[in-house]
């Protein structure tokens, strides 16, 4: 540090210290900056354009057709169902909306009970996911940083292979002459084979195993985010380890436990593989009823209305989750 | 709350001898694999200090204390607070509190609730809690801030709200985590003198880690310094800086400059030191560990140097001659570094008196340093 000014009107002249020289203003500046902000507003238009085009091509289009064809009625022809729009007499424009499927879906105990079966299934195999997957999730995300991608590695190595061979391996593993059994009774620990198959248990262990991974994710990344000094700071003030987990570390992983649970429950919900391979007798679920009304009595029109209730069940819950927790940031800020 | 009966800090307990320390560290080693990061603490800190725990990073001040809070088991040792051994306690069962250097504020909680959590805990009446947060929001100047959630807070305002966190529990002892790092320079004057305040009203025992020498000189009661986990000297702010023990201190606080000799004489009221570096002889006050034959390192500090540019007459005095190399304005005072004809540099720094003066000394101008023999500092 070189002293200078210590003497007023004592300025020492720097050695070539002349104003750099004015950058020359363009002509073409104006225009130039008038494309520079379009070019802007286009990208940033794209950007946001882009996931609002998917969700129309992909979600809202297909979703008006289904719905078109839930309000249709069956026939048999091609394709399968009546059309909406018809000319009578040449002159007079008719639009027939019948309701007659979701009438039926109403009335019929079977599928009320396939609706609640599915939901029921999904709650309880979304409850079995979140337990277990936080669990691991927490271990992973408080493992040493050496052995933490070879953990996340390993959940998500079930993906590398295809789903319905993990799920016929399952049916290996459970089968009444399969491998978990054999080696029960080669050990003496039964003497005749546990029927585990087509029944509940196996549903569910199946399903907890083909969903636990979108559970585990979400929730390691809110975890391991996590400032550990928070956990530090409330043993600090006196809070046992539970005590801890319930105020501190569950709250601050709600984002994760939500989206976890929406990963979880919105795909089990439809599930229909599953409920078919391995499910008891018991297990009707609605993705299966689906399934039947389209390819077994090729009754279009029930099976789209079967699909908009169920999309009704899903997403109105979530819009209204949206809702709320909109709210509630708003009254925070 | 609480206020104290007494300042503490006038009576300077550590010095009688029926005293007894409050908290006292006996021979505390926390090794992490090969590294040591704490070797072999003792310490004793009586009741209403304010101790800062001084080193660098890495030094094991921070390991130290959180051995004290409990976050971290010591290898060997153990610490006792009030006469109880706290070593096997979990942190959730010590009278200590900490004050954290990110704050550790819960984000999903109010101001109120951040600072209610420990009572509540304590299994307090939910009267009383509430009188208690709002002692501790008082304490903070933040009552019209309870309702706030901890992100619409100032910087200032978060490390007030960590700092009333740990108060309304009265803990026995305080831990503070670096506890001003993050505040700007000016926040961080204001809120040192707040601090030393709070320490003061309550006569709560507090300790505080810090790298930053000001900031400790300025609030502590004693201080300690730290080095590769072992504690290199402990004193007050005066003794720690005046009275250096070793070289380590001596340069870790403040800037000091060191003279390499050997005991040439010794005197009645003084010995004169033969030195390689000043080409002449310097002379120290009498100390009766030092004796005749003996390398020391004369050490003085670059404000008690005398500079000028005529030659002194003082024959009692310390008079060394060179040139100027180098200043540096700082404002209150300027810093000029002197080259000796033996190549060696003194540091000096002497106040600005007058706005300007046309004898100020320059570059390459001769000058004389002067300095008092009772000021230099013996170093082994």
């Amino acid at each position: 540090m070189k002293e200078h000014s210590v003497i007023p009107n004592d300025q020492p002249q720097a050695k070539g210290s002349k104003a750099p020289a004015e950058k020359p203003v363009a002509n073409y500046s104006k225009l130039h900056n008038w494309f520079n902000s379009f070019e802007n507003r286009a990208w940033k238009g794209m950007v946001i354009g882009i996931p609002y085009l998917w969700m129309l091509v992909f979600f809202s289009l297909p979703f008006v057709y289904v719905l078109k064809i839930s309000l249709a009625e069956s026939i048999i022809a091609r394709p399968p169902f009546t059309s909406l729009i018809t000319w009578v007499e040449g002159t007079r424009l008719s639009i027939n909306l019948i309701f007659d499927n979701y009438l039926l879906l109403l009335e019929d105990d079977f599928y009320i009970i396939a609706y609640l079966n599915s939901l029921k299934i999904a709650f309880v195999s979304t409850l079995f996911c979140l337990i277990i997957g936080y669990i691991m999730a927490y271990g992973i995300a408080r493992s040493k940083s050496s052995v933490r991608n070879i953990l996340l590695l390993l959940v998500i190595l079930p993906f590398w292979t295809s789903f319905l061979l993990r799920v016929y391996a399952w049916m290996g593993l459970l089968a009444n002459h399969g491998i978990i059994n054999n080696v029960l009774l080669a050990i003496g620990f039964i003497d005749k084979p546990l029927q585990m198959m087509y029944s509940d248990f196996a549903m569910y262990v199946v399903f907890v195993y083909t969903f636990l991974p979108f559970m585990i994710l979400p929730l390691y990344s809110t975890l391991e985010k996590m400032d550990i000094s928070l956990h530090e700071a409330s043993a600090d003030l006196g809070a046992k380890p539970v005590t801890t987990f319930l105020t501190v570390t569950l709250p601050l992983s709600m984002p994760g436990v939500i989206a976890g649970c929406m990963l979880v429950f919105i795909p089990a919900v439809g599930e229909f593989v599953i409920p078919t391979l391995v499910g008891g007798p018991g297990s009707m679920m609605i993705g299966r009823m689906l399934f039947d009304e389209f390819f077994a009595n090729r009754d279009w029109p029930l099976a789209s209305a079967v699909a908009v209730v169920l999309l009704i069940f899903l997403v109105v819950p979530f819009m209204l989750y949206k809702f709320y927790s909109a709210k509630q940031e708003e009254r925070v800020s | 709350m609480k206020p104290s009966e007494e300042k503490y800090i006038d009576k300077q307990p550590w010095l009688d001898k029926h005293e007894k320390p409050f908290l006292e560290i006996r021979g505390v080693t926390k090794k992490f694999g090969d590294f040591t990061a704490v070797d072999n603490v003792n310490l004793e800190i009586y009741k209403g200090e304010l101790f800062c725990l001084l080193g660098g990073s890495g030094c094991g001040k921070s390991t130290l204390l959180r051995i004290l809070a409990g976050f971290e088991t010591p290898t060997e040792g153990n610490f006792l607070i009030d006469g109880v051994d706290m070593t096997e306690l979990p942190p959730y069962e010590r009278p200590v509190n900490m004050m954290f250097q990110s704050y550790a504020i819960f984000p999903h909680m109010s101001v109120e609730k951040n600072i209610a959590y420990g009572l509540k805990r304590d299994g307090l009446s939910k009267a009383e809690v509430k009188i208690r947060v709002e002692e501790g929001l008082e304490l903070v100047q933040l009552s019209q801030f309870a309702k706030r959630k901890p992100h619409q807070l100032s910087g200032g305002q978060q490390q007030r709200v960590a700092l009333a966190r740990a108060l309304v529990k009265y803990p026995k002892v305080l831990l503070l985590d670096e506890p001003l790092a993050a505040l700007d320079k000016k926040l961080r004057e204001k809120t040192q003198f707040e601090l030393m305040d709070i320490q003061y009203k309550l006569g709560i025992t507090f300790i505080v880690v810090t790298h930053d020498q000001e900031e400790a000189m300025t609030l502590s009661s004693r201080i300690a310094v730290m080095d590769q986990g072992k504690i290199r000297q402990i004193g007050t702010p005066t003794d720690i800086y005046e009275y250096p023990q070793s070289r380590f201190t001596a340069n870790f606080i403040g800037s000091i400059n060191i003279f390499e000799g050997v005991v040439k004489e010794s005197r009645s009221e003084s010995h004169v030191v033969q030195c390689e570096e000043t080409r002449c002889d310097l002379i120290i006050d009498r100390d009766s560990s030092i004796h005749t034959g003996e390398s020391i390192g004369v050490a003085i500090r670059p404000e008690k140097i005398h500079l000028s540019r005529e030659e002194p007459d003082n024959k009692d005095f310390n008079t060394l001659k060179g040139k100027v190399l180098d200043f540096g304005y700082i404002g209150n005072l300027s810093v000029y570094n002197v080259k000796l004809d033996s190549g060696k540099t003194v540091k000096v720094s002497s106040p600005n008196q007058n706005r300007y003066s046309k004898h100020r000394v320059t570059w390459d101008d001769i000058v004389y340093l002067t300095w008092e023999p009772a000021n230099t500092v013996v170093l082994l």
